[in-house]
């Protein structure tokens, strides 16, 4: 019976083995597997299981953390959340996270590896580090200035230090306040529907992530490529442009708001916004000059991040020479986006060239340790530095004694141009009111801050929709701001 | 088929004739350890949950401590040439249940099982120190044979009476304690077999007829103890709990290839298991949706309807990892639904990682060895038979639940020997503990001395 004991204790020994290979199996080898199961919730309650970091504005958070006690601990908070909006966007526990929330996750949930203190260390202690801050470079004052002179109105503005590319202000109205959909709870759920069905699109983005028509405000786009190709070598030369112009290949003729815009000077034909004249000129400059140039100034290019995605401005190649003269002044399948047209400022007020915006300086531990900073972004020569210099006179001539006068700050250089931007089938639709413009202090060396404005205002009369009515003021509201602190 | 004709001429070695050292003191001081260790893990649940050592921990470690030292001095006067491992193993693993589901309590503060617990283990405790005081002689069971399986027909038969509590009908609730009876039919089923195997064991190597190459004993003798077996096997099909059908079939089936040594019995036993599971596997919904569980345990997740439990297993064992999450830093109560018994092992795997949880398995098996060993040590075959078929419980037991809950085997409810929430399994396994310091202390005796 002995060897009999034996045989049936080997058998127990193999039941052991068993469960310790599996064990093994389950707990090492499958581990990773199960714990990114999206149904496993541990990575969910770890990530809300402590306070988020905070997003900074001018030193100051804009965000905060509730501790409610439930399963999923933390829930955002936001002061002045409508205000950064489009900026922040939203971290919901049940709807995800956008915009800087979304792509500066790792560091503000602590899911970060580089916030840990010591490599390794937390593979072995298994604690999660302290979400890190997220410093953004905007200026609170531009963005206040921005948003109360949006008032109740559609529009956007984006704002940008030129010698940078640091994004000053992002303002995108009607706002919504993200607050309204952390947690988890029903009431999230009525706010994400009702968010969702507003007819105003409260959480569009419309400063980085709406294109809009530019309308007169591609001009500075047209005349920078004229001025590159040579079509046009003395600002003050008249240009042989008729009023009406016929587009070619076709029986439409364009017309002028504003008088004496037949054979203009570009001088004069910029300061009054003449659609004649740069539509003549962008058609003798030719489609792959002007494409270049668009190009050159961001346009069509994809993949911009702030460090969230941008929408692409688009500048069609593919059109015939009725097309290209439309294209030329802003309509036709020219869109931009606000933030693109304050990069078109920004080149002119930079010596033409182009800085990449963005939106983070610089990432931080919570005990303020500096994670990772921005560093130099790329530049892009978007035009001659000569080129740059001459439309500098050129916008500022418009905000002197143009159509931007309104923009004028005492005892500051501000350049500017206006544009009113038609849209919808048969140009129906109420026109977009457009100011891009640039601004430098008297004792500033450079331009301090570069604005695009665009106001969408459906209950306004369609006569009275102007950038230099309805937009320049919001711009020169914001450039005070900046420039006065 | 099996020729370790090697390890044979080891194996009848005439036992030594000096005295086996007694190992009271060891005992003593590895009962110290498992009570430190026990309190250890309640502080660490307490300072990772509160920053702070929990108010009961000193009245909890005295508590523990006082039940280890009174049941070690029943050892030590009445079993004092029992196994050292034994006791000590036992508080170890009842204190670490204990612990376990303390911790569990924190999640649900409307449920609190551990106090409770502690009561059962007290009694269960209690009843260890009665039986090694009052069983003289483990021989004297064998007396008892019919009497026990006549008790433990009565113990699976009883729940039947009362409502079906989640699908299963093995508990009886009176006056808010509810107890498990097919807990208790376990020990008098394996004295049964021990002693009806160890009774007839010459006759059932007697040819009866023959079967292709299997020599089958005579129906006298076979007739008695598989017409029991079958039904006990149906009670519990009838009762729906299939664990502990498959430990009692398992139980048998060892029991019968020790007594008799044809190892066609495995063969047989593995044949009716296979067509068994795979009958009760088609038939029955309840099993069956076990099977598709085992089979493709995210399935409900993939289809859309959530984790079910043993995926929340799964996940749990997952995230312990080697080192696991700490004591009180998992979060195994996603579980949901017997977190506290059926699956407390998850919360173990998660919480102690798979260091914590090899540690817990070859605890389990060093009181299987040393059940075995006793076995081996003892003269007489009715001894030999209990212990290894109490020994076999644990080991089986362990295996279905353990297997179940981590993937290896499909699912069937029954209790993680000592750890589990479950008054009428830790009184049990304390009973099953007592049996086997009884069995042990007379293995370890030596020939000349009578009883102490």
């Amino acid at each position: 019976m002995t060897r009999h004991i034996r045989f049936a204790a080997v058998l127990c020994v193999l039941l052991l083995v068993a469960l310790l290979v599996n064990a093994t199996r389950l707990q090492v080898f499958q581990a990773a597997d199960y714990e990114d199961n999206p149904a496993n919730r541990r990575q969910t309650i770890a990530r809300y299981g402590q306070p988020r970091g905070n997003i900074l504005v001018g030193g100051r958070p804009i965000t905060g953390s509730k501790d409610t006690g439930e399963q999923l601990r933390y829930e955002r908070t936001y002061l002045d959340g409508p205000l950064y909006a489009p900026v922040t966007g939203f971290a919901s526990q049940v709807y995800g996270t956008s915009l800087l929330e979304d792509t500066e996750d790792g560091v503000l949930s602590g899911a970060d590896p580089m916030l840990a203190p010591f490599p390794l260390l937390g593979d072995l202690t298994r604690a999660r580090n302290a979400g890190g801050d997220v410093v953004t470079t905007l200026h609170e004052g531009a963005q206040r200035a921005a948003y109360e002179g949006l008032g109740g109105r559609t529009g956007a503005v984006a704002a940008v230090e030129p010698s940078s590319g640091r994004i000053l202000a992002l303002v995108s109205t009607p706002s919504y306040n993200p607050e309204a959909l952390s947690g988890n709870g029903p009431s999230v759920e009525r706010s994400w529907v009702g968010l969702n069905e507003d007819p105003d699109k409260p959480m569009l983005n419309r400063a980085a992530r709406q294109t809009y028509p530019p309308g007169s405000t591609f001009k500075v786009v047209t005349a920078a490529a004229a001025l590159d190709a040579g079509v046009v070598t003395d600002v003050d030369e008249a240009t042989d442009s008729p009023d009406p112009y016929r587009l070619p290949g076709s029986s439409t003729s364009l017309t002028n708001e504003a008088e004496g815009c037949a054979d203009a000077s570009l001088r004069a034909a910029f300061m009054w916004s003449c659609n004649t004249v740069f539509a003549k000129l962008g058609v003798r400059v030719g489609v792959g000059d002007l494409a270049a140039t668009a190009q050159a100034f961001g346009f069509n290019g994809t993949g911009m991040r702030i460090p969230y995605a941008v929408a692409p401005s688009t500048f069609d190649t593919s059109v015939d020479a009725a097309q290209l003269a439309l294209s030329a002044i802003g309509q036709y399948n020219t869109r931009a986006t606000p933030l693109q047209m304050a990069m078109v400022a920004a080149a002119v007020a930079n010596g033409g060239q182009v800085r990449e915006p963005y939106l983070v300086e610089r990432t931080t531990r919570r005990d303020g340790a500096t994670l990772d900073t921005a560093g130099p972004r790329p530049v892009r020569q978007a035009m001659h530095p000569a080129t740059a210099v001459r439309l500098r006179e050129l916008m500022e001539d418009v905000v002197r004694e143009g159509t931007g006068t309104n923009a004028a700050i005492p005892g500051a250089t501000v350049g500017g141009k206006t544009g009113t931007a038609q849209h919808g089938i048969g140009n129906s639709g109420t026109p977009y009111a457009w100011f891009v413009s640039w601004a430098q202090g008297e004792r500033d060396v450079e331009p301090k801050v570069a604005v695009a404005v665009v106001v969408e205002d459906a209950d306004a009369d369609r006569g009275e929709i102007s950038g230099g009515g309805d937009a320049a003021p919001i711009a020169r509201a914001v450039m005070e701001a900046v420039l006065g602190g | 088929m099996i020729k370790a004709g090697t390890t044979e001429a080891r194996a009848d070695a005439p036992a030594p004739a000096v005295r086996l050292p007694r190992r009271r003191g060891i005992e003593l001081a590895l009962i110290v350890v498992a009570v430190l260790l026990s309190v250890y893990g309640y502080c660490a649940v307490g300072i990772a949950r509160h920053g702070a050592v929990p108010p009961g921990a000193a009245g909890y470690g005295a508590g523990l401590g006082v039940l280890a030292l009174v049941a070690h001095l029943a050892v030590r006067l009445r079993a004092p040439d029992a196994d050292p491992l034994l006791l000590p193993i036992g508080v170890l693993l009842n204190g670490l249940g204990l612990v376990l589901i303390y911790r569990l309590d924190l999640e649900t503060p409307g449920d609190r099982a551990a106090p409770a617990q502690l009561v059962w283990s007290t009694l269960g405790v209690a009843f260890f120190i009665v039986t090694v005081v009052l069983l003289r002689d483990h021989r004297v069971l064998q007396r008892y044979a019919y009497v026990c399986v006549a008790g433990a027909l009565a113990l699976l038969v009883l729940p039947i009476l009362f409502p079906a509590v989640n699908g299963a009908r093995i508990w009886i609730r009176i006056a808010g304690f509810s107890i498990q009876p097919g807990e208790f039919a376990k020990v008098l089923l394996a004295v049964f077999f021990a002693a009806y195997l160890a009774a007839n064991r010459g006759a059932l190597a007697y040819a009866g007829r023959r079967v292709w190459w299997l020599q089958l004993p005579t129906g006298r003798v076979l007739g008695p103890i598989v017409s029991i077996w079958l039904l006990s096997v149906l009670v519990l099909v009838l009762e729906r709990d299939l664990g502990t059908s498959l430990l009692f079939f398992g139980l048998f089936v060892v029991l019968l290839y020790v007594a008799t040594g044809r190892t066609g019995w495995i063969a047989v036993g593995l044949l009716l298991a296979a067509l068994g599971a795979v009958a009760v596997g088609w038939l029955e919904p309840h099993v069956h949706s076990r099977v598709e569980d085992w089979l493709h345990p995210l399935a409900s997740i993939e289809a859309g309807r959530g984790p079910n439990q043993l995926s929340q297993s799964l996940f749990a064992f997952a995230s312990g990892g080697i080192l696991g999450t700490g004591l009180g830093l998992g979060h195994s109560v996603l579980i949901g639904f017997a977190v506290k018994s059926d699956f407390i092992l998850a919360t173990a795997g998660e919480e102690l990682g798979l260091a914590g949880l090899s540690a817990i398995f070859l605890l389990y098996g060093l009181l299987v060895e040393r059940g075995y060993r006793a076995g081996l040590a003892l003269r007489d075959p009715f001894g030999q038979l209990l212990a290894v078929g109490l020994a076999s419980i644990v080991a089986l037991q362990v295996f279905v639940i353990a297997g179940g809950v981590t993937g290896l085997i499909p699912l069937t409810g029954m209790a993680m020997p000592f750890l589990a929430q479950g008054g009428s399994s830790v009184v049990t396994n304390w009973a099953i503990v007592a049996l086997l310091v009884r069995l042990s202390d007379r293995a370890r005796r030596p020939y000349d001395q009578g009883p102490a």
